[in-house]
């Protein structure tokens, strides 16, 4: 067969990203587990959670926008893959605000039996 | 474009049906880069599932975490931080080579390819060897899910049944530990690829050897991840400041300080209050024995004398514990120094530990299943890569295997600072 398998499409449609940008990616990477260890230590009183999901939200945008090679995809796949945390956010939102209103705690009731005993 | 004829069966023109199809493009397809666009829609919609999938055990995490902070407190000291980052380190290096290994396909770099894929799957291998340590400690420990739990913070190192003698005793079952069961198939693969390696080596089949051997290093790597968890395990006992009784100190306890959580406590009540926690757990888990009922109405009869101010407390602590619905049983006059001993002393039962543990060993778990699964892909991507099926035009599949590592990725990525970092 000829060697033109590609030769009507005009121009190659693989995107290889350059070493030295995977690399800066990966260092950037490092970089904030190790900021995310260190701030573990302090105490931020209820900005924890946010600080540790915020920097673990930049990892992941890092890992996606690069490593998933998401910056140079086509605009409809982005759209495909980030609807998904739409619909994981209304679903967390909704269970959580009804979680809050409804139950006091989701412990199994192993040792419920702990009043009979000391009652009697 | 010069390697599409290199291929072993580029020439695929029997059928007839389209004379200039390369042999990697399927016939429903015009052109590679249709072919490559369908596939990746594919793998996206996959990824999409595998979010919605997780998002239910985070969704779990969070209901838990709303209703009972102080329990993730608590538990969150009985994982290994140390453990927990290398293994962060260790999946973005794999995630680096991943990349790296689709840019080689897109490149034609074959040989980078192959090196890529191996050092990913080595990465993988080293993950779960950290994995097996971290899971087999926690499970001598007792530190199991809801139903399970049986840890017992006065005796944190149960002491295991004496081995079995004889020269066949290593092939007792009683002899093993968790961590010898967990390494069992992992060996297996090892010696069945090294078996392998020598064959290939000895019929000098270029191919199975040049598969043979990323294989043995991978498989090899899943024991350098092991040495690397104990090394750490052991060395990384007390690393939370102010953490009196830490989780994983082994070494603190194989030197016989096996003294129960209330030390810091100033009188002697409330150290025999948490003592006796744990024994009421156990009974009340182990169910309404008959012997239960009348010792306690003897401990009853006994506490009305004063000098038995022992066994008083003990009753004040369950009429406490009771009062509080099983969560606190430390006694108002015990005087509390440090945040993190109250909370270990109120979190460390059956129905709440274990919940966390529940919550802990489902996600991670399926995090690991999801490790071995890309595991497998791995290994297939990579006979694929040695028998040169990838180029310029058709690196597919390696780029959606990647796109799935990197989304493993993602997830311990949200998954490491919220069990092992709650402070």
């Amino acid at each position: 067969m000829s060697a033109h398998g590609h030769s009507e499409d005009g121009q190659d449609f693989a995107h290889p990203l350059p070493v030295p940008m995977l690399l800066a990616v990966f260092g950037a990477l490092v970089f904030l587990t190790i900021v995310t260890v260190a701030q573990a230590s302090f105490d931020f009183g209820k900005f924890d959670v946010a600080i540790v999901m915020g920097i673990a939200t930049i990892k992941a945008g890092l890992v996606m926008a690069f490593f998933m090679h998401m910056a140079f995809d086509k605009p409809f796949n982005v759209v495909v893959f980030l609807s998904s945390f739409v619909f994981v956010g209304l679903f967390v939102i909704f269970t959580l605000s009804d979680a809050a209103m409804t139950s006091d705690s989701f412990e199994p009731k192993i040792d419920e039996v702990v009043p009979v005993v000391v009652e009697m | 474009m010069s390697t599409i004829e290199a291929g072993p069966e580029t020439a695929h023109s029997a059928d007839g049906h389209d004379h200039d199809h390369p042999s990697f493009l399927a016939h429903h397809f015009d052109t590679p880069e249709q072919q490559f666009d369908s596939g990746k829609l594919g793998i996206w919609l996959f990824l999409v599932t595998e979010i919605l999938f997780f998002s239910g055990m985070f969704c779990a995490y969070a209901i838990f975490r709303m209703l009972r902070p102080d329990v993730f407190e608590g538990c969150s000291q009985f994982l290994n931080t140390k453990l927990g980052a290398i293994n962060t380190g260790v999946l973005l290096f794999s995630s680096l080579t991943m990349a790296w290994a689709v840019r080689c396909s897109q490149v034609e770099d074959n040989k980078g390819l192959v090196g890529m894929l191996a050092a990913t799957l080595s990465c993988a291998m080293i993950f779960l060897g950290v994995k097996a340590i971290e899971y087999s400690h926690k499970w001598e420990m007792g530190l199991l899910p809801a139903g399970l739990f049986v840890y017992d913070p006065a005796n944190p190192h149960p002491p295991r049944p004496a081995p079995p003698e004889g020269p066949w005793a290593i092939f007792d079952p009683a002899y093993w530990t968790y961590l010898d069961y967990i390494c069992a198939p992992f060996a297996l693969i090892f010696v069945g690829v090294v078996i392998w390696l020598i064959y290939s080596l000895v019929t000098a089949n270029k191919f199975h050897l040049a598969v043979a051997k990323p294989l043995t290093v991978a498989s090899m790597c899943f024991f350098v991840g092991v040495g690397l968890g104990t090394i750490l395990e052991s060395g990384g006992s007390e690393s939370h400041v102010g953490e009196h009784h830490a989780g994983e100190a082994h070494a603190a306890a194989d030197d016989g300080h096996d003294h129960p959580d209330g030390e810091t406590h100033e009188s002697g009540e409330a150290v025999a209050a948490v003592i006796v926690e744990p024994n009421t757990n156990e009974i009340l888990v182990v169910g309404d024995e008959s012997g239960n009922k009348d010792e306690t109405a003897v401990r009853q009869r006994l506490a009305t004398d004063s000098t038995n101010s022992g066994i008083q407390s003990e009753i004040a602590a369950r009429q406490r514990q009771s009062s509080v619905a099983g969560t606190s049983i430390v006694t108002e006059d015990a005087e509390i120094t440090g945040a993190i001993e109250k909370v270990e002393s109120e979190v460390l039962t059956a129905r709440q530990a274990g919940v966390f543990f529940s919550i802990y060993y489902c996600m991670t778990g399926i995090h690991a299943i999801h490790i071995l699964a890309g595991i497998a892909v791995l290994v297939w991507l990579l006979v694929r890569a040695v028998r040169h099926d990838f180029n310029r035009q058709y690196f597919g599949p390696v780029d959606y295997v990647g796109l799935y590592w990197h989304l493993v990725d993602l997830i311990w990525i949200y998954l490491f600072p919220l069990l092992y970092l709650i402070r």
